[in-house]
């Protein structure tokens, strides 16, 4: 391989503006994409297990859909289709007439595709409290609505919050297939600065460390989180 | 005594004789070839009518014409009339770094030469010569790329028409709000559903776009150039050999006039009807790489 190394590349302007500024729309994506997810997937976790059948059909219908179809499918969908099935004026407001068009197609797809996986979680956080914690709650009084917001909810948090971790890692991972409808992020930058440079080795290794300190850093405040609202004896209580 | 003198002189022609084949052996390209018994041609899919896939599903193009005018160079000079031909599509981001790790022992597609390249490829003589220019919807009012102040644009990632353009913008302080797309025909979607106004890319496959286009009526190749784009084909670094051996190829279709011929075949008019007669200035560019013996 005639392969010639330069690492210098990487502290040299503007190479290392657009990694830094790359690894800042990388952060955008997928934390904004997070909030979607989380609210999102909440509400239609909630939805699959409630008694009445219509929300739990139509918290399935959602998590089938969003979880079936590819990602980068999905992408393009948001991207090519949905601008053009409605009205015109909507749909070019959607493709320039918004601020970043790019940048919050991306959001928004990635928000609705993890709001599919969260939800699924979020259910089977609240499916693993015992059937006797509802039964008990609603024997005391509550509404269905207190059940949830006082008994079930907090407690399902909690189960869940080792599975969710690998899901927030998801989608900084996942905000990289943003780079296909042009978000201009980290990876997109790091192709860039190959490009540009034909030094994609060095490139794409200074992804891969920006790209593992995120993730050590979720893991640790995930951890921290776990350990913060720990309820003494519960989760151990639940588990057995 | 004049047989010890034989002796030396026949064992001299042995030594000799296995160095001849041993010439050709040196090329680390053509070594890798003849083990392989087959070459890997890089070719792009959508470069009309440089490289494109035809409706059989196969590349064909003008630089795909010469390159296989190389392998079958490359056939006679390793005595493997049988050499397999690999194709293996690539695009503008790969096409560099396939050519640098050794996937691909050439490349057929629409690549400007240029130094910074150079540092991890080789380049042939310049069979185009283009530059980059704006295509636009008809009646948009874009004649230039003074009138893209305020305006959104697309380029294809990793090409010369991007570097090109974003130092043009800034120097002339236009204020264009860009869409990265990874191929012609997602810049093409992106014309199409109004999303941008402009796609940056050299004005002969922008022409190639257009006249592949659903309804090339509609649409208009616009501008001044602002860069310089000789194409070549590209093969790897480090190996006077073999470079030398598609060096002699295309030198000899130039001197030939047999380069006309293809660039006819597929630009005047070419089966898209794309239309661009040889200009002055690649006629030249022919005579003047057509190196003699």
């Amino acid at each position: 391989m005639n392969y010639r190394w330069d690492w210098g590349v990487l502290l040299r302007e503007p190479y290392f503006d657009w990694i830094w500024q790359g690894f800042g729309w990388t952060c955008a994506v997928a934390i904004l994409a997070w909030v979607i997810a989380l609210v999102l997937g909440s509400v239609i976790g909630v939805m699959r297990t409630m008694p009445h059948p219509l929300p739990r059909a139509i918290g399935a219908a959602y998590v089938e859909l969003f979880r079936n179809i590819p990602l980068l499918v999905q992408l393009f969908l948001w991207y090519f289709v949905v601008p053009e099935l409605l009205p015109r004026d909507a749909g070019m407001f959607l493709k320039r007439g918004m601020p970043m068009p790019e940048f919050w197609t991306a959001v928004v797809c990635l928000g609705f595709y993890t709001g599919a996986r969260v939800a699924e979680q979020v259910r089977s956080g609240i499916g693993a409290i015992r059937a006797g914690q509802r039964q008990a709650a609603l024997a005391i009084g509550l509404t269905q609505v207190q059940v949830y917001r006082h008994i079930l909810i907090p407690i399902a948090y909690r189960i869940i919050i080792p599975p969710l971790t690998n899901d927030f890692l998801g989608v900084f991972k996942n905000s990289s297939l943003a780079l296909t409808i042009g978000v201009i992020e980290l990876t997109a930058r790091s192709r860039q600065i190959e490009e540009y440079t034909f030094q994609g080795f060095e490139a794409f290794t200074a992804a891969t460390v920006l790209y593992s300190a995120v993730t050590i850093i979720v893991l640790t405040l995930m951890h921290v989180t776990e350990k913060r609202t720990r309820i003494p004896g519960m989760i151990a209580l639940e588990a057995k | 005594m004049t047989r010890i003198f034989r002796t030396a002189l026949a064992a001299a022609a042995v030594v000799l004789a296995g160095a001849l084949p041993a010439l050709a052996q040196e090329s680390p390209t053509l070594k890798k070839i003849k083990a392989a018994g087959e070459i890997a041609v890089g070719h792009r899919e959508a470069s009309v009518p440089f490289a494109f896939m035809n409706k059989e599903g196969k590349p064909e193009g003008y630089s795909i014409d010469i390159c296989m005018k190389i392998v079958d160079e490359v056939k006679k000079e390793l005595n493997m009339p049988g050499l397999k031909v690999k194709f293996v599509p690539i695009n503008a981001q790969t096409r560099i770094p396939l050519i640098a790790n050794g996937t691909i022992d050439i490349e057929c597609g629409s690549t400007t030469s240029n130094l910074t390249r150079a540092k991890q490829v080789d380049f042939l003589p310049v069979t185009f010569i283009t530059g980059s220019k704006l295509l636009v919807k008809k009646g948009s009012g874009i004649k230039s790329l003074n009138d893209m102040n305020g305006k959104r644009i697309s380029y294809s990632s990793g090409t010369t028409n991007e570097k090109a353009f974003l130092a043009e913008a800034e120097k002339r302080k236009l204020k264009v709000e860009s869409v990265p797309v990874k191929d012609h025909p997602q810049a093409m979607l992106n014309l199409e559903s109004g999303r941008v106004d402009a796609y940056v890319s050299d004005d002969v496959l922008l022409y190639g776009m257009v006249s592949t286009s659903k309804d090339p009526s509609q649409w208009e190749v616009v501008g001044e150039f602002f860069s310089y784009d000789p194409y070549s084909l590209m093969i790897p670094r480090n190996d006077s050999e073999y470079r030398l051996l598609a060096t002699r190829v295309v030198a000899d279709l130039m001197r030939s006039g047999e380069m006309e011929k293809i660039y006819n075949k597929w630009f005047n008019p070419g089966p898209t009807n794309i239309k661009m007669p040889l200009s002055a200035d690649l006629k030249k560019a022919f005579e003047i790489q057509a190196l003699p013996y």
